[in-house]
């Protein structure tokens, strides 16, 4: 599904490399998910991937389904199938949810030759996708994510992925801001997209997030590269001892 | 220099100027008409002689350019064929008085019964006695002379050829739709209208269309005590045209004045609006959303006057601009001694969508209650690029994504129109504006 290959990335304004070389394939089905301390690379590469200005790839591919995601404008990877749910949902003044939304759902569904769905369709399903998230209807017609809390806009987040019926999901930091019951329901609007068709890239810093949305596989990044990957029992060894072992680790 | 230098180098210059145009109007006769009018125009003519024209250095005129408004030669304006579009407020029922090339066509208006509502035509009206109005006519307008000088509006009221004088003693059952229409490139329009809405009456008064290669469009309202007015107007789009407006609005008790204005393309617009809380308790809303791409110069000026307690205003404009377009806005709030628990607001805000347009702001406050509560507040700035991105990383190609932006950014504007139904109207055109000024 997704496949990374030797990347590097450098911030376009400055000589700082950030990512150093990362490989990293998620197959359809399988939820990945990548933890690491805080600076190793974990959010620029959600960045990246759905090309967000600001990086500089000087090295390596990503592609999606056989695409090459790096040839394309982020609105046509979103309409490949990608999506990021946001560490930072961005607040859109003047701008009502449910409009944005029904012009997105059709913007990528016009970029992939499919016809609009018709505003009566759309309703219905936003309606009932809401509802799974105990997502007020007042929500809907708020701009979008002004006045939302911390919890309300990551919900809002796993709304539009759940709308948007992306192949490839990627979440960054999803869990940050959020308390233990906010937390289960994103888990849940997230368990509730998985099938075999579709890949998760979770990225988060703490492994609780991973007690809800049980991940394949396990990577942990340091420095710009994944130093280690393995089974679910990786994430609760950083849980119990935290980075600096499996940092030492792989020195060593 | 020495002070009295100064003042002398000053005084010429003003006297220089106020002979300038002494010699200018020799040549333009008032137009005919005697009674009432006559003597309105009489007077109104000796305070243009008073003030004298408008130049490029007097203070209210600092950012924009009066020439091409002042001059006596008029620049012509190609027509513009805007048939992409239906004419705005179309579909709408209301009272539809044309005017074309700045004259009334009683052919093309209906009928001008209508319940609750007496409608006089301006050229017809000066042997009549029509009480109502002839204490107005450029009352507001003298009385909008201080304490800034407003010299075109001088002239409007002295050679304004038409225009309507409305009565209204209730609430009519439609709005009453001013539609200018042009069918020359060149020639000016001169209107001047008069509204006078009785105790608790209410009104709708729509605008429309560009009128002339080049216009002067003056309203004088008087909104008695419980009464209101609606007002929204869209100028058109003809490129070239150029335009002044005046507002003058007098607020009674507990009386509301709501004015929103659309302005897309045009040389040289200018949009004044000076209004007066008189009464206590007052509203005053004067909005305006513009939009330029290339030679366009835009310009709001906005005069409120608390003179009474408990009133609330608010200023809200809005401009889009790019490809050398300029946008302007002078904006005033006043609020006298007696004027206490007064809640005034104003928020001029433009868009730059490249380096080449710029925006003007003078925004003032004058306060002299102490219990009051003041606002204002001017930017200028580029479409947000993390809003930019979110959009797109959610599917929107970048022309949408920053189409929908700039409608976020002029929603504020138009939340000011009461009706959803015009409100709606105005949104359209703006919405066509954004699809069809694509990168």
């Amino acid at each position: 599904m997704l496949e990374i290959k030797n990347l590097h990335v450098k911030l376009e304004e400055e000589d700082k490399a950030i990512l150093k070389g990362v490989d990293l394939t998620v197959e359809a089905g399988k939820v990945h998910a990548i933890m690491g301390p805080n600076g190793s690379g974990k959010s620029t590469l959600a960045y990246v991937l759905s090309g967000r200005d600001g990086y500089e790839v000087t090295e390596g591919t990503i592609s999606l389904e056989g695409e090459e995601l790096l040839d394309m404008e982020p609105e046509e990877r979103a309409a490949a199938g990608l999506f990021l749910a946001f560490q930072y949902p961005v607040e859109i003044p003047g701008v009502g949810n449910m409009t944005f939304l029904r012009t997105a759902v059709n913007a990528q569904r016009k970029a992939r030759g499919e016809p609009e769905m018709s505003s009566g369709d759309f309703l219905k399903l936003i309606r009932a996708k809401a509802k799974d998230l105990k997502i007020e209807p007042d929500m809907l017609k708020r701009p979008v994510n002004v006045g939302f809390s911390g919890g309300e806009k990551k919900r809002n987040e796993i709304l539009q992925m759940a709308m948007l019926e992306p192949r490839m999901c990627v979440l960054d930091e999803t869990d940050s801001g959020l308390d233990v019951d906010a937390m289960k329901l994103v888990a849940d609007g997230v368990n509730a997209l998985r099938d075999a068709n579709r890949g998760f890239l979770v990225i988060t810093h703490y492994q609780r997030l991973l007690d809800h949305i049980k991940p394949d596989v396990v990577h942990i990044m340091s420095d710009g590269r994944i130093i280690k990957s393995g089974g679910p029992e990786l994430a609760l060894e950083v849980e119990q001892n935290g980075y600096a072992d499996i940092l030492a680790e792989v020195q060593a | 220099m020495s002070a009295p230098a100064v003042a002398k180098t000053r005084a010429a210059r003003r006297e220089a100027k106020l002979a300038a145009t002494a010699a200018r109007l020799e040549n333009h006769p008032l137009p005919q008409g005697g009674g009432w009018l006559g003597r309105a125009r009489v007077a109104a003519l000796a305070r243009l002689k008073g003030m004298g024209l408008p130049e490029r250095r007097d203070e209210y005129w600092r950012f924009t350019n009066p020439a091409r408004l002042a001059d006596d030669a008029v620049t012509p304006a190609a027509l513009f064929d805007a048939s992409d579009e239906v004419d705005e407020f179309d579909g709408i029922d209301r009272l539809k008085l044309v005017f074309v090339d700045g004259v009334f066509d009683a052919q093309a208006s209906d009928d001008l019964a209508l319940e609750g509502i007496e409608i006089a035509r301006l050229a017809e009206a000066g042997g009549r006695d029509i009480h109502w109005a002839q204490d107005l006519y450029g009352a507001l307008e003298a009385e909008g002379q201080s304490p800034v000088e407003r010299p075109l509006a001088a002239r409007n009221s002295a050679y304004a050829r038409d225009g309507v004088l409305i009565r209204v003693s209730a609430k009519p059952s439609k709005p009453v739709s001013l539609i200018y229409r042009r069918s020359s490139p060149e020639g000016a329009a001169v209107l001047h209208h008069v509204i006078r809405l009785e105790p608790g009456a209410e009104l709708t008064l729509l605008e429309n269309g560009p009128a002339a290669a080049r216009y002067s469009i003056d309203i004088e309202a008087c909104i008695a005590d419980g009464a209101a007015l609606h007002h929204v107007r869209a100028q058109g789009r003809d490129h070239e045209r150029s335009g002044i407006t005046h507002v003058f609005a007098r607020l009674g008790e507990g009386s509301v004045f709501k004015s929103f204005t659309l302005s897309a393309n045009g040389a040289v617009l200018r949009n004044e609006a000076v209004v007066w809380l008189n009464g206590k308790g007052g509203s005053a809303h004067i909005a305006g959303a513009a939009m330029g791409d290339g030679a366009f110069h835009h310009d709001d000026t906005v005069f409120v006057t608390h003179a009474a307690p408990d009133c609330e205003s608010r200023q809200v404009f809005k401009k889009v601009l790019r490809n050398g377009a300029v946008g302007v806005f002078q904006g005033k709030i006043l609020v006298d001694q007696i004027a206490q628990l007064t809640d005034g607001y104003q928020i001029s805000q433009s868009l730059l969508l490249d380096e080449t347009s710029q925006f003007l702001a003078k925004p003032e406050l004058e306060i002299y209650a102490d219990d009051v509560k003041c606002s204002h507040g001017s930017t200028s700035g580029e479409i947000d690029a993390d809003q930019l991105f979110y959009l797109r990383a959610r599917g929107l190609p970048l022309d949408d994504a920053q189409g929908l932006l700039v409608l976020a950014f002029l929603a504020e504007a138009l939340e000011e129109i009461d009706s959803n139904e015009l409100a709606d109207d105005m949104r359209h055109r703006l919405e066509g504006w954004v699809n069809r000024h694509r990168r």
